[in-house]
């Protein structure tokens, strides 16, 4: 294994001194606990929304701190879940009297511990809200699994939430829109290459140099299936069939298409993928009035993408295109 | 505590392996971490009250291990300390009433059934036959078959498809392996045997 790191247990606490270094103005980073906070939170009378999760996704979620979207967010070591404590510091650190909206992806550790959390919290008397997030199609959504896994959505939910939360809408509001957000919107996910955590320094699994799996997971758990690599249109086909076969999306629907990459695909690939989303939606009447093509919801160094469609009514658009001012989205500020 | 820690330090490359086959590969580490910090908290908790220790340790697990085991190992030990409260010494009879407080917060938390391929598919057989021996006045004998049927509810998790946790992911793919959590609760019960059986405190 060959990683730009000093040692394994420590990939946690550098990287967040580094983020504190570079974005001091947006942030304020904590590390016992670890909770990276809007540098001017709170903000009094706004609803604050936080959210957390294994580290290894950058720039989700410590980079969608500020102005617009989070308020705070807990990063766990590395694909593994923060802890109630982070949370809890979270929580208190960005309530600004309007109470604080949980956006949880659905994750079994993910759903404890914030679960851990909204008990202390209500202890505390801070009003919480928790939204779970669960649009990845690759799982069957069935009594015999832990359910749909939270995965691109949730930053789309996030930066919606963010702006709904800055027009002073109540907690309620703001958990709505989440849910609304979650319910229409739907992803799947593909891996050309697996990915490395540090603390365990080789591959979470294999595939062959010809091969890849659709339907991957972002800390690499299996997807539907294992097959021949093919070209971009074909393996876009396979993804966006099974997210617009889901909801489903239908001709006349207005989408905002989020092409991601996993952080191991350069962009020039993310953008031949999105022209063939472009394509396969246009020849079925579905038309994106807003796009995102990027890095992320990463999975370390995997290489690969997922597509994420939401479906978009005049006020998602709105809040969609509302000012955002973060590390690593950010538009119409400044 | 400290057999536990060890075990668990020794077999953390163990755990981490099983967990990398059905699950995210971060079991032995994350545990490994959570009980060095419960050894810290335990060395600075004072007097002999057994639920004090027993919370500090879930304390300290909920707050330093993350991911799933976190949430369940933390809550078996603050359940267990509830239930030990103010008490300096245990018989069987009581550490077999801890033991069922710390599993119904377990399925609690987890939601997990007998037979999901858990942690409880070793927690469960193991407070059976502690119920089992009653009140047994062998209580090493009795702790060692508890962590006996430990075992042999973490083997019979091999075959099992998991229905619960990251693992759920694979359906029929996670057969053929046996399941982490399961495997570190084993271990728990099996430290807890060796400790009384040597003439340490129990727990």
């Amino acid at each position: 294994m060959k990683k730009l790191i000093n040692a394994p247990e420590d990939v946690l606490k550098d990287a967040l001194e580094g983020m504190e270094a570079a974005h001091g103005d947006r942030v304020r980073v904590t590390y016992d606990p670890p909770v990276i906070v809007r540098a001017d939170a709170p903000v009094q009378g706004k609803v604050g929304i936080i959210s957390g999760g294994g580290s290894g996704h950058e720039p989700m979620h410590g980079g969608f701190v500020g102005m617009g979207m989070l308020d705070a967010a807990c990063p766990g070591e590395v694909f593994t879940s923060p802890t109630p404590d982070q949370m809890d510091a979270a929580t208190k650190a960005v309530n600004g009297g309007a109470g604080v909206l949980h956006i949880v992806k659905n994750y079994t550790g993910d759903v404890m511990n914030f679960e851990m959390a909204a008990e202390i919290a209500a202890g505390e008397d801070i009003e919480v809200v928790s939204v779970v997030t669960n649009d990845d199609v690759a799982v069957q959504d069935s009594l015999y699994t832990a359910g749909r896994r939270g995965v691109g959505v949730t930053v789309l939910a996030e930066k919606i939430c963010g702006a709904a939360a800055e027009e002073r809408k109540s907690l309620q509001e703001v958990a709505d829109i989440c849910r609304r957000v979650n319910d229409q919107g739907r992803s799947m996910g593909m891996a050309l290459t697996p990915c490395i955590t540090p603390a365990a320094g080789e591959p979470n699994f294999t595939l062959g140099d010809d091969e890849m799996e659709i339907g991957i997971g972002i800390h690499g758990e299996p997807g539907r299936q294992r097959m021949k690599v093919e070209p971009a249109a074909k393996v876009v086909e396979r993804l966006a069939s099974a997210v617009v076969e889901d909801l489903p999306f239908s001709e006349g629907d207005n989408v905002l298409a989020f092409v991601n990459g996993m952080g191991g695909t350069p962009l020039i690939e993310l953008y031949i993928v999105y022209n063939e989303l472009n394509k396969y939606l246009k020849e079925r009447g579905i038309t994106i009035t807003r796009n995102l093509i990027g890095n992320y919801i990463t999975s370390l160094e995997m290489a690969g993408c997922s597509i994420t469609l939401v479906k978009l009514d005049d006020e998602l658009t709105r809040l969609w295109d509302a000012p955002v001012d973060t590390i690593a989205l950010r538009w119409g500020a400044r | 505590m400290k057999r536990f820690a060890a075990e668990v330090a020794e077999n953390r490359g163990y755990l981490t392996k099983l967990d990398g086959a059905i699950g995210d590969g971060d079991h032995g580490t994350n545990m490994d971490r959570g009980m060095k910090k419960a050894l810290e908290k335990l060395e600075a908790t004072e007097g002999d009250d057994i639920g004090a220790s027993l919370k500090a340790v879930g304390m300290a697990l909920v707050s330093s291990v993350g991911g799933a085991a976190g949430p369940l190992y933390g809550t078996l030990f603050l359940q267990m300390g509830q239930a030990t409260a103010g008490k300096s010494e245990l018989d069987l009879p009581g550490f077999t009433t801890a033991l069922d407080a710390g599993v119904q917060g377990v399925i609690k938390r987890g939601k997990a059934e007998p037979g999901d391929k858990t942690m409880l598919d070793a927690l469960g057989p193991a407070l059976e036959a502690l119920r089992e021996a009653g009140d047994d006045s062998d209580v090493a004998g009795a702790l060692g078959r508890a962590a006996e049927a430990a075992r042999e509810g973490m083997e019979a998790t091999v075959p099992l498809v998991a229905r619960k946790g990251r693992a759920s992911y694979l359906g029929e793919r996670s057969a053929g392996h046996q399941d982490p959590g399961a495997t570190s609760s084993h271990l728990l019960l099996k430290t807890a045997a060796e400790a009384v059986g040597s003439g340490g405190a129990a727990g």
